[in-house]
């Protein structure tokens, strides 16, 4: 097994040096350049962490300056992206505790706010005999195009968008950053300061429940109607 | 996980097979669950779904006006600088 911050991270790639080089430079465009590729991320990862999306938007500003000022102690060992959410967890965190939303982790983690509580609610199984623990409501078939009709409809987006949201904030971070940003988990320990086990916890938790909030969006027997 | 999972405990180590994190014996005790229940192949698939859905969630892009702001801090900071 790895250790977690063990392993090669992924680093700088060319494009990237160069785009560094630049930076250094004082090139604008380059600085533009980034600047446009990263901020829509940059927002929604602050957004995990402070009440509001005006807060969210100076936390990014700051974010921005805190990487010209920390341009030439950046050594590429890590790739820009981890750098740059880094940077801006560190001052959203600040932040979000100024604004008293974010609460200080590290006693709640140990694995994680909910760790105990189901993937799937235990009455969808069978609770005894010999099929104990089989389904007894299963689970609907979603086809391929299942994602793309719940991202195009106004309604899903906000389920999903909910489902996030009413996430524990660790359950939030960790989603955004894996399932959203696509980052490894190695980059996700890195940036939140967590060990691989609890981001894996973190993560199936968030990943489950989301399932569930979908799977509830899409069966419109189970909303009541 | 000894002997045969049942779909409630795939349904926990799903995240760590996705992750590749199972061992040897439970990724074949998890492939052997899988090969003979449907609902839960769905529930899998309902999950990979559920990944992608979240990895197509398009941001919104930053303000004008924070845009801007941001390139005349860019410009005072390459004057003090160089």
């Amino acid at each position: 097994m790895t250790s977690y911050q063990s392993g090669p991270q992924q680093e700088t790639t060319l494009q990237e040096a160069q785009l560094l080089e630049a930076l250094r430079r004082g090139d604008e465009d380059a600085f533009s350049t980034v600047v446009d590729k990263y901020s829509g991320s940059l927002i929604r990862l602050a957004m995990t962490f402070v009440p509001s999306r005006a807060v969210a938007e100076e936390v990014v500003q700051e974010t921005w300056l805190g990487v010209l000022e920390g341009l030439s102690r950046f050594e590429g060992r890590s790739s820009f992206k981890t750098w740059l959410f880094r940077i801006l967890t560190n001052r959203a965190k600040t932040r979000g505790q100024r604004e008293s939303r974010y609460e200080p982790y590290p006693s709640k983690t140990g694995s994680g706010d909910d760790s105990h509580e189901p993937a799937v609610d235990p009455s969808r199984f069978v609770k005894s005999g010999f099929w104990a623990d089989h389904w007894a409501s299963p689970p609907d078939a979603w086809d391929e195009h299942t994602p793309e009709r719940i991202l195009v409809s106004k309604e899903g987006r906000k389920q999903i968008d909910t489902a996030i949201q009413m996430l524990p904030e660790m359950q939030r971070h960790v989603m955004t950053l894996r399932d959203i940003e696509g980052l490894t988990s190695k980059e996700t320990c890195n940036i939140l300061d967590l060990s691989e086990t609890n981001q894996r916890v973190l993560l199936h938790r968030a990943r489950s429940r989301v399932r569930q909030e979908l799977e509830r969006y899409l069966r419109p027997n189970q909303r009541g109607a | 996980m000894g002997g045969k999972l049942t779909c409630k405990q795939l349904t926990e180590v799903v995240t760590d097979y996705l992750e590749g994190t199972l061992s040897f014996l439970d990724r074949f005790r998890f492939h052997m669950h899988l090969g003979m229940c449907i609902s839960c192949r769905r529930y899998l698939r309902q999950m990979k779904y559920t990944i992608h859905t979240l990895g197509q969630l398009p941001s919104d892009p930053i303000p004008p006006n924070v845009r801007e702001e941001l390139l005349s801090r860019f410009r005072n900071w390459k004057r003090t600088t160089t």
